[in-house]
């Protein structure tokens, strides 16, 4: 099953690209066939999975790379708990999600569609993967698409910010590298769960130094400042459907990274770090509100609150507590669908106004009642008001780090009333206000692909809202391993 | 020994030799018998390689001439190396050969290096390495300089020029070594080191920095690499693809083969200086071969300085092979095995596209995607496999070849690693910015074109090494690892 979801993308790209000339446009069908398969899988792992058990499910094994000589044996190897099966939900939906806002792509769709699609695997093979080298070729294969996908379809300064995006992410993974290298050669293994079991006395190179080269990697792919300023840049220039994948899932590659590598393995120095890390992700909240407030564009001022939002996830980690840890996963799968969906807003609204600019745009509400809506849910989501998910997850965290952490915790929470400025704020210029002429022949959303998008998003974010023990059961059973380690050390 | 068991012994340098002799008399004697000599080129690389596999079937070590060759696991997977590589230039140069007037001599010049260097990597003798080597450089010099052009002619000579000197520097090397040890035969030298004369540890350590200058000019390693750029620039494409994986094969192969039979493996007293001594070259290579490579405008210049920094790259595993890794030696193996692929893979693209556009100018190849889809796709993949992106044999490669190192549990090596993983992302940034302009930019005319036959039929076969081996690496790393074995 998890394979299936693993692979089902990747047959639905090599399908795309052998359709002739004349079936290009038929592309679009045979991705969200393929999307949606892969989502069915997704939903059947998630409900098949048991929250009571403990460790690995679904889990598909065999070597990969055995040879004969010892020392180089990588292994395939899969499988989920309770911290990756929401987040290959998570993906499963947003790719649908993307393929749908992607209908009215026409620059060679054969291209778009398969480049989607590699994305697709290459991320969830992040996400399911158990075993380091493994993980690390994933991590690298989705490298490729994202350049591709923001260089030719995006707009604005795209190569510049395909190329930025490259190489803070090639730069952030390559020490990253060479800490699981050095990891496989003390352990004699790349498996996680051996490394993570395995006591490292006199390693090779100081474990601080380790855990540094590692962790780098996912707080430049998290966002945290000062590592943020690639996802601004990518995110202005990216295609709709790219954005939302990249806030929905990619940045969740980051958080997953610590959650599921850095943590189990070094949990001593991350005990050691933890004011260290509580400090950059209380500044990056606090920073990336007052940043967001400044925004004239749109997309940029997503992007910004994405950088916010993604420090309370640092910040949860930071606590090393159970209920941090909870929030801040929860928080992953949240971000995922509200500024996922925000994107996919934004993204409407400028295929039909063709900018971005927010001084351009006033009283959008007249005739955009459909896409006003939806704005203003997903917004208060955004901000946590209670009865969407993102209130359950910012109130775990704070919750959760409170106690460690009251200073960090104090700096984030203000980081709420921004929130509630910007997007308030935010609202009220572009939807409210006097009609402008200028927008009043716009048409709503209006294509049945828009509001399935919309919908399903809605959807999420509300029941995640008001009954959140669907995804916390599951996430519980996924951090209690971890929580293990640091309470045992406390 | 009987005389067939010692023809037995050198029968595929053999078998290419006498192939090159054919070949030229067939040129001469049938005035227009030039449709023959692709087949009889083919049929003695053929042989030769049928002639290594049956030692491999035998697969029995042994070696012949009082010792000075050596037939084993890791001769034949460099033979069989080198006729794979020279047969690919030979089929996807053939347009290019047929507008040659010294066709023949092309040919046969080809069978001769690839026959030499076969040699060369059986050598167990430093006399015999010595003539080997010459040989086949001599070979390529006038290779370089073919089709008699000025660019061509310039870049033949600043290759011998450079040549010779290497050549005199590692023949003077030589010279220290025998007298040091007094001994030509690798197997003598060995006994020595393996006694281990503290005293002899200067002299024998100057000898090495004195061979590793010749073993450098033909692996493009830095310092050594200063002709790489400009021949591969002004000789001619078909002629450089060939050098730019034959030559580089050749050069790791002797220098391994020193180091395990005349240095005893990883664990006499002088390993650890040789170890510094290519840790620092690698360390160079990628540093200046990269960051020169991202000021490149022309293809073949880009080609390389990416070539000098690949060699940086497998010095690594070189250097790891010194401090004791089990994978180092396995390691420099299996990359060149894969780069077989993705390098002759980037040239034949690059050839084939260039012929057409008339242009090595990186920014002609804009939107050649749109021209030339498949072709394009190829170059791409190669330059994705020479970045090392998953999920192409480059990753694979360089990740084994890093992991060597780290198996050696030394810190410094950990360290060169570390730089080599950041040059990686270096490297990135203009193998992928060349990949952009060729997908991305907007065509500068609209003709569409692909390549010929035998051209496409050996970039296919590029292309499927380049995805099979980064997907199913395992056949390839058995067989590097049964031939490094053979050295121990």
């Amino acid at each position: 099953m998890l394979t299936f979801f693993l692979f089902a993308p990747a047959i639905g790209a090599l399908l795309v690209l052998f359709l002739s000339r004349e079936q290009e446009q038929h592309s679009r069908y045979v991705a969200l066939l393929f999307s949606l398969l892969a989502f069915a899988a997704s939903i059947l792992v998630f409900v098949n999975f048991d929250p009571a058990v403990e460790g690995y499910q679904f889990v598909n094994q065999f070597d990969w790379i055995a040879p004969e000589a010892a020392g180089f044996k990588i292994q395939y190897m899969i499988g989920v708990d309770g911290l990756s099966a929401p987040l290959v939900l998570l993906l499963g939906m947003l790719s649908v999600v993307s393929v749908l806002i992607s209908f009215n792509v026409d620059k060679r769709p054969k291209e778009y569609f398969a480049w989607l699609l590699i994305l697709e695997t290459a991320v969830a093979g992040v996400f399911v993967s158990l075993d380091l080298i493994q993980f690390f070729l994933f991590w690298e294969l989705e490298l490729l698409p994202m350049f591709m996908l923001i260089s030719i379809w995006g707009t604005g300064r795209a190569r510049y910010s395909a190329m930025k995006f490259l190489i803070y992410t090639l730069s952030g993974s390559a020490l990253m590298l060479v800490g699981f290298l050095v990891l496989g050669f003390e352990v004699g293994s790349f498996e996680i769960s051996r490394i993570a079991e395995a006591t490292l006395d006199e390693p090779l190179v100081p474990l601080a130094l380790l855990f540094w080269a590692i962790l780098l990697a996912f707080l430049v792919k998290l966002p945290v400042f000062p590592f943020h300023t690639w996802l601004p840049d990518a995110h202005t220039d990216a295609p709709t459907a790219v954005s939302v994948m990249l806030a929905g899932v990619l940045l969740k590659m980051g958080g997953y990274g610590i959650l599921r590598i850095v943590l189990p393995i070094f949990p001593e120095q991350a005990h050691d770090f933890r004011y260290l890390l509580a400090g950059i992700a209380g500044f990056s909240v606090v920073y990336g509100a007052v940043i967001t407030l400044q925004q004239k564009d749109l997309k940029r001022l997503i992007a910004y609150s994405s950088v916010s939002h993604m420090g309370y996830v640092l910040l949860g980690i930071s606590a090393l507590g159970a209920l941090g840890l909870s929030g801040a996963a929860l928080q992953m799968f949240t971000h995922g669908t509200i500024t996922g969906l925000l994107f996919v807003m934004v993204g409407l609204i400028y295929d039909r106004t063709h900018t971005r600019q927010i001084s351009e745009m006033s009283g959008l509400m007249h005739n955009m009642p459909v896409i006003g809506t939806v704005m203003l849910i997903a917004g208060l989501a955004s901000l946590g008001v209670p009865g969407t998910s993102g209130f359950v997850a910012e109130m775990t965290t704070f919750l959760g780090s409170f106690e460690m952490h009251p200073f960090a915790t104090i700096a984030a929470i203000s980081g709420v009333v921004f929130a509630a400025g910007y997007i308030l704020w935010t609202v009220q210029r572009v939807f409210h206000g006097p009609a402008d002429e200028k927008w009043a022949h716009l048409p709503d959303a209006n294509q049945w692909w828009e509001r399935t998008a919309m919908i399903v998003l809605v959807v999420a974010i509300l029941v995640v809202g008001i009954y959140p023990s669907l995804l916390t059961e599951s996430i519980q059973s996924g951090i209690e391993p971890i929580a293990r380690i640091f309470e045992a050390s406390a | 020994m009987s005389g067939w068991d010692l023809i037995h012994h050198i029968g595929p340098a053999i078998a290419m030799l006498i192939g090159a002799g054919v070949v030229i008399t067939a040129d001469v004697i049938l005035p227009r018998g030039r449709g023959s000599l692709v087949p009889l080129t083919l049929l003695s690389l053929a042989a030769a390689a049928i002639w290594a596999l049956w030692h491999a079937g035998a697969g029995t070590d042994s070696s012949a001439f009082a010792g000075a060759v050596v037939m084993d696991r890791f001769a034949v997977y460099f033979i069989l190396l080198l006729t794979i590589v020279a047969a690919a230039v030979v089929v996807a140069s053939l347009d290019w050969a047929k507008e040659l007037d010294l066709a023949g001599e092309f040919y046969a010049l080809l069978l001769v290096a690839t026959g030499s260097m076969s040699l060369l990597v059986q050598g167990n003798d430093l006399i015999l390495i010595f003539i080997a080597l010459e040989t086949t450089s001599i070979a390529q010099y006038v290779l370089v300089g073919i089709t008699r052009r000025d660019r061509a002619a310039e870049a033949g000579i600043k290759y011998l020029l450079n040549g010779a000197i290497a050549a005199g520097l590692m023949i003077y090397g030589f010279a220290f070594l025998f007298g040091v040890t007094g001994s030509t035969s690798m197997d003598g030298i060995g006994e020595f080191v393996r006694a281990g004369n503290e005293a002899a540890r200067l002299p024998l350590t100057l000898a090495f920095v004195l061979i590793a200058a010749g073993f450098g000019f033909k692996m493009a390693l830095a310092p050594f690499h200063g002709w790489a750029p400009d021949v591969y620039e002004g000789g001619p494409t078909p002629v450089i693809s060939f050098l730019s994986v034959a030559s580089k094969a050749g050069g790791f192969a002797i220098a391994l083969r020193l180091f395990y039979t005349g240095l005893g493996g990883g664990d006499t007293f002088i390993s650890q200086d040789w170890a510094l001594m290519f840790g620092v070259f690698a360390v160079a290579s990628m540093l200046f071969g990269n960051i020169a490579a991202l000021l490149q405008k022309d293809a073949r210049r880009l080609l390389g300085y990416s070539s000098i920094a690949q060699a940086g790259n497998i010095g690594v595993g070189l250097a790891a092979v010194a401090m004791g890794s089990t994978l180092g030696a396995s390691g420099v193996l299996f990359f060149l095995g894969t780069y077989v692929a993705t390098n002759l893979g980037a040239f034949f693209a690059v050839i084939a596209i260039s012929e057409r556009i008339g242009s090595y100018q990186i920014s002609d190849y804009a939107g050649l995607i749109k021209r030339s889809p498949v072709l394009s796709a190829i170059l791409v993949l190669c330059l994705l496999s020479l970045t090392g992106i998953p999920p192409t044999a480059g990753f694979i490669a360089k990740i084994y070849i890093f992991n060597s190192a780290v198996q050696t549990g030394e810190q410094w090596l950990v360290a060169i690693v570390a730089i080599a993983v950041i040059n990686t992302a270096i490297s990135a940034f203009y193998y992928l910015r060349w990949a952009r302009t060729i997908v991305l930019e907007e065509p500068k005319d609209e003709t569409r074109f692909s390549a010929t036959g035998p051209m496409q039929a050996m970039l296919a076969a590029a292309a499927i090494g380049v995805i099979f081996l980064g997907v199913v690496p395992s056949p390839l790393l058995n067989a590097a690892q049964r031939a490094a074995e053979a050295l121990r």
